[in-house]
């Protein structure tokens, strides 16, 4: 029992990581970025490549913490602002089905990016994973890099909030996300809105990339299988929403890791189970705003 | 009206143009058709199996073509090209799933106009090629995909010049008894990926587990999502479980992802770890490879293959030379191969007194033929000649040689196809379940 | 223009024919399971036209598929037409059961659950492989028609070309039919449908059966095309790439996914020949142009040439007359 936990909550943290920035563009630019699992594997690639380089020169090795974070900064301030000016501005309000093409057309790009680049490689940067160490649990040992996830998704998830709700420009973005039309009329630089929520939300991703990277052999096309599950956590949470995200996490977490404990057979079902249920129920996800109904 | 249906003339005009200027080329290519012969090379180029299985095995073709063209492969191979003839490469991705894999295989075969296809490392796309192969009636040799049941109707025109996945399952099950000792294996678990290879490995592995050693107990068999690389929870489960022993089958990134969160919370301590594919996994992680580890190649490939073999040590020179890593069991897969097709290519020209066979002739000696490979004899004994019978070899990690580059291994026992093939007529797991009756092993 | 769409078809279909007629022989495969697929696509555009974005039509793919695969293991059922017909069938059912649930959801909330359902059917299909053959699939033995086995490929390419044909004329029946206008009133303003008096979870209802039944007889032809099927057919990024092809097509008429989908696969299967490393790019690169420059997709291509052509032949039309080209371009 304690291991389900503890295995849902390492799990939900990653998945937080994954899938808030995801949330927040949704809920400001109205835009469902089917290219953010690409972010994510980008924030991977940098960030594998820059430890390793500062591994190889026998620099100090717990400040690979601190590259993960630029890595993920680097790929947040590069691409962020390109993708949305270059070609997210040209498609807000328009028809759904476009927007989600285009940025799966950005899927496609930022894919066939990593093949071009990597094709032949493969990526381990092992080094922040083990440095800290380990602790054990019920009998089980816990990399102490599970805490500084956790920790990292808290933060984040806490920061994040804390600029939305508490700072001037988070209640401008919470303006625009609530009404463009009158924010726009209320003098709002949407544009500017828009530039800096997606690059916050390119950030997010690249640090769940980054912080993934010190656990798995980065190659090209390894963020497929967590883009869907970035889509499942926001959907489950309700789109636009940093709890619902949050929560999305924990409640695919926990499930995935109770079917790993409990149930292996039903483990790879878990978590379109559990959207689909939450779906049925609530239409609309567990957190999300009723929408307005517009004649 | 009249102006859409000018349009479409238009557009059907366009069509013409398009198509006939296509034809025209192709024509022209088949026109000057040369005397040397022409290999179409399949692997996986692209996604998750180029960087372990793909790029290596087409590096290997790359490599041997150009010494084989060059006349400086080792006897018996030493004659220039196949008898005499050229080699030229046509390399081909496999990437895309059955159906393109199948579109693309007649692309080659009928725009290319390759005489010889060797490829495919998915068993998907080997099963879904194989009517194709008899439909275009094109000599095929597939050299790496693992499936069981590829000769389940006989092929004319298909060759597998490798053994399937039962092997290495049950080599794995009889090394780790001699190993430890059959009273001290006491439990078994297995994590695999969940798709047929993981899948049929697993279930090999623990029915001739239980065969072996009845009394053994199974306490998880785990399936995770192809690709998911997040192991955090499956890894707890093995460290909770406490099996004596823990097989895996996982392979390229998915096997780098899951030592790479194993190892540090000790996996290779808690339990006795076999992976079935670590191979390709050596060279990746080096020194950090923890001892204690039972290691396999897929057969006497790679780390595994044997050390006094002249062909295997040409052959581990010339690929470190060129690519500056040692060559992962699909390079030795395409090795083999390709020197199948040379050795029966040579052998029909002796035997049918002619300076070029025709296909026929040339299919027809690698019928139940015997040749030399860089991992010692292969014989294509099954499946009416067309599929080859390969031995298997385990060994157990111990630490790093910085001299030689390479992770060390210990305790190697070598497996004759004898031990581990079902003989003629017999379903794997019937022969299993019967305690492996002709079995003939160390 | 009532029977522009008509013959509209017509000519699609006598297109495909004379690309197939002389297109190289190794071209011809391809061009058979793009019709095939086609089909699928069509599914993803009647979708489309009444705003609803499925991200999860290679379920009714694989279902049409494997109820070949199924009838052909079973009951050593191998007739053409009839396994064409339970293709169709199935998908129908399938649908029908998943449409009940998903009726009423939109935008991203029904991609998601269609998504849901076809990655469920992905994990059954993998583990249940003691029936299915798991992820390798399962052999379709060669179909035969009205008793006699298909003498070539030939054969083959022209039934499946009949049976797109057919469903065709359904859509494009179902286009005209007062269903059709009322899916594609939905997608400007599913309050003021509901206000009218339909029932817009029936309109959606419907419109999801016969985008089922279009993609599970798509999935039985290329069954029986390939001759052999596995469950990638049901994975996210197939569907994704039905819906891809639907936009490059255009969603303006239903007969343009099947000539949008020969385009595709052919420019596709050239771009992985000329350049392996750099093809996801280049389409990447295309699909953004069309949503940024072309948003009609490439059937809206022609009837701007009309426009221009139209323009041309009377020195300068008259406003009026420009006018409902333009406006069907903005529907998109």
């Amino acid at each position: 029992m304690i291991l389900i936990i503890v295995d849902g909550i390492v799990k939900a943290s990653w998945l937080f990581l994954l899938s808030v920035g995801l949330s927040i563009v949704y809920g400001v630019l109205r835009i469902l970025n089917l290219a953010h699992g690409s972010l994510y594997a980008l924030g991977g690639f940098v960030a594998a490549i820059l430890v390793t380089d500062w591994v190889e020169h026998g620099r100090w090795e717990e400040g690979t913490f601190l590259i993960l974070f630029v890595a993920a900064a680097l790929v947040g301030l590069a691409s962020g602002p390109v993708i949305e000016r270059g070609a997210l501005q040209w498609i807000y309000g328009r028809d759904q089905a476009l927007q989600l093409l285009a940025t799966y057309a950005l899927f496609l790009i930022l894919e066939g990016l990593q093949i071009a680049l990597w094709s032949s490689e493969s990526f381990q940067t092992y080094v922040p994973f083990s440095v800290l160490g380990n602790f054990a649990l019920a009998g089980v040992i816990y990399p102490w890099y599970y805490a500084i996830l956790l920790g990292t998704a808290v933060t984040a998830g806490l920061i994040l909030w804390a600029f939305l709700n508490r700072s001037r420009f988070g209640r401008l973005i919470a303006a625009v996300t609530y009404d463009r039309e009158i924010s726009r009329a209320l003098g709002i630089n949407l544009r500017v809105v828009y530039v800096i929520t997606f690059t916050i939300g390119a950030f997010l991703a690249g640090l769940g990339g980054a912080m993934s990277a010190p656990m798995v052999s980065v190659v090209p096309g390894f963020a497929v299988d967590a883009t869907v599950a970035a889509f499942a956590v926001v959907v489950i949470g309700g789109l636009g929403s940093i709890g619902g995200a949050a929560v999305g996490a924990l409640v695919v977490g926990v499930a995935q890791a109770w079917a790993v404990h409990e149930a292996p057979d039903i483990e790879v079902f878990a978590i379109y189970l559990v959207m689909t249920s939450v779906l049925l129920i609530r239409p609309q996800g567990l957190f999300a705003r009723e929408a307005v109904r517009r004649i | 009206m009249t102006i859409s249906r000018k349009m479409t003339a238009l557009a059907a005009a366009l069509a013409v143009a398009l198509g006939s200027a296509t034809y025209a080329a192709a024509t022209l290519k088949r026109a000057d058709a040369p005397q040397p012969i022409r290999i179409g090379i399949v692997s996986f180029l692209t996604g998750a199996a180029a960087a372990p299985f793909g790029i290596p095995a087409q590096d290997a073709a790359k490599l041997l073509i150009d010494r084989l063209n060059k006349g400086k492969v080792p006897a018996p191979y030493n004659i220039r090209g196949f008898g005499g003839h050229r080699l030229q490469a046509v390399y081909v991705d496999e990437a895309g799933g059955a159906s393109q894999a199948v579109s693309n295989y007649r692309q080659l075969v009928q725009s290319q106009n390759v005489d010889l296809v060797i490829g495919y490392i998915s068993s998907g796309d080997c099963l879904a090629l194989a009517p194709v192969v008899e439909e275009l009636k094109k000599f095929t040799i597939f050299f790496d995909c693992g499936t069981s049941s590829l000769f389940q109707k006989p092929l004319a025109y298909g060759f597998r010049t490798a053994g399937d996945q039962a092997n290495d399952a049950i080599a794995a099950a009889r090394y780790v008894l001699t190993v430890k000792g059959k009273s001290n294996v006491q439990s078994i678990a297995g994590i695999n990926q969940n798709y047929a290879w993981g899948q049929d490995n697993w279930k090999t592995f623990s029915e001739a587990m239980k065969v072996l050693n009845p009394d053994v107990d199974v306490k998880s068999s785990l399936f995770p999502t192809l690709f998911s690389g997040q192991y955090s929870t499956e890894i707890s489960r093995i460290l909770s479980d406490q099996a004596t022993v823990t097989y895996s089958s996982f392979w390229g990134g998915d096997l780098d992802s899951l030592l790479q969160q194993g190892i540090p919370r000790g996996l290779g301590q808690a339990t006795q770890l076999i992976l079935s594919t670590a191979d390709t996994a050596l060279p990746e992680f080096g020194s950090r490879f923890p001892a204690g580890i039972i290691v396999g190649a897929r057969g006497p490939h790679g780390a595994l293959a044997p050390e006094d073999n002249a062909l295997n040590q040409w052959f581990v020179g010339e690929y470190q030379k060129a690519y500056g890593k040692v060559p992962v069991y699909p390079a030795y897969h395409m090795a083999q191969a390709i020197l199948g097709a040379k050795a029966s290519y040579e052998l029909a020209m002796k035997k049918f007194k002619t300076a070029s066979p025709t296909e026929k002739q040339w299919r027809a000696k690698l019928r139940g033929l015997t040749f030399d490979t860089p991992s010692g004899k292969i014989s294509m004994t099954r499946a009416l000649g067309h599929q080859a019978i390969e031995g298997s070899a385990y060994g157990i990690s111990d630490g790093y040689d910085a001299k030689l580059g390479r992770v060390k291994l210990t305790k190697v026992i070598r497996y004759s196809p004898k031990c581990l093939t079902a003989p003629p007529g017999f379903f794997l797991y019937d022969w299993i379940a019967r305690g492996f009756p002709g079995a003939t092993c160390p | 223009m009532k029977r522009s769409g008509a013959v509209g078809g017509i000519l699609v279909i006598v297109g495909i024919v004379v690309w197939w007629s002389l297109a190289p022989s190794w071209l011809d495969f391809l061009t058979a399971v793009a019709v095939a697929k086609g089909l699928v696509v069509l599914g993803v555009v009647l979708l489309i036209r009444a705003g609803l974005v499925s991200f999860g039509q290679g379920l009714f793919f694989a279902v049409g598929a494997y109820a070949v695969g199924f009838a052909g293991k079973w009951w050593s059922m191998h007739d053409a037409l009839a396994l064409a017909g339970l293709g169709l069938a199935a998908g129908i059912v399938v649908s029908l059961a998943i449409g009940l649930l998903v009726a009423r959801y939109r935008e991203i909330f029904f991609a998601m659950l269609t998504l849901a359902f076809s990655m469920m059917l992905y994990g059954g299909l993998v583990k249940g492989y003691g029936a299915t053959g798991g992820s390798e699939g399962m052999p379709i033995t060669p179909p035969t028609l009205l008793g006699r086995p298909f003498s070539s490929d030939t054969e083959l390419f022209f039934f499946t070309l009949a049976c797109a044909s057919f469903m065709i004329v359904m859509a494009l029946l179902y286009a005209r039919s007062p269903l059709g206008y009322a899916a594609q009133a939905i997608r400007s303003n599913e309050i003021r449908v509901g206000y009218l008096g339909a029932s817009v979870t029936k309109i959606v209802l419907a419109t999801f059966i016969l985008a089922g039944a279009a993609s599970g007889l798509g999935g039985a032809l290329d069954a029986m095309l390939v001759g052999h099927i596995d469950p990638d057919l049901t994975y996210w990024t197939t569907s994704g790439e039905f819906v891809f092809v639907a936009l490059l097509s255009g969603t303006g008429s239903v007969v343009a996914p099947l000539v949008g989908t020969v385009i595709f696969e052919i420019v596709r299967s050239y771009a992985l020949r000329w350049f392996p490393d750099f093809w996801q790019i280049a389409l990447g690169g295309v699909l953004l142009a069309v949503v940024l420059f072309l948003p009609g997709g490439l059937w809206s291509l022609h009837e701007r040439v009309l426009e221009y052509a139209r323009r041309f032949a009377r020195g300068n039309g008259s406003a009026l007359e420009q006018a409902p080209a333009r406006t069907r371009r903005q529907e998109l």
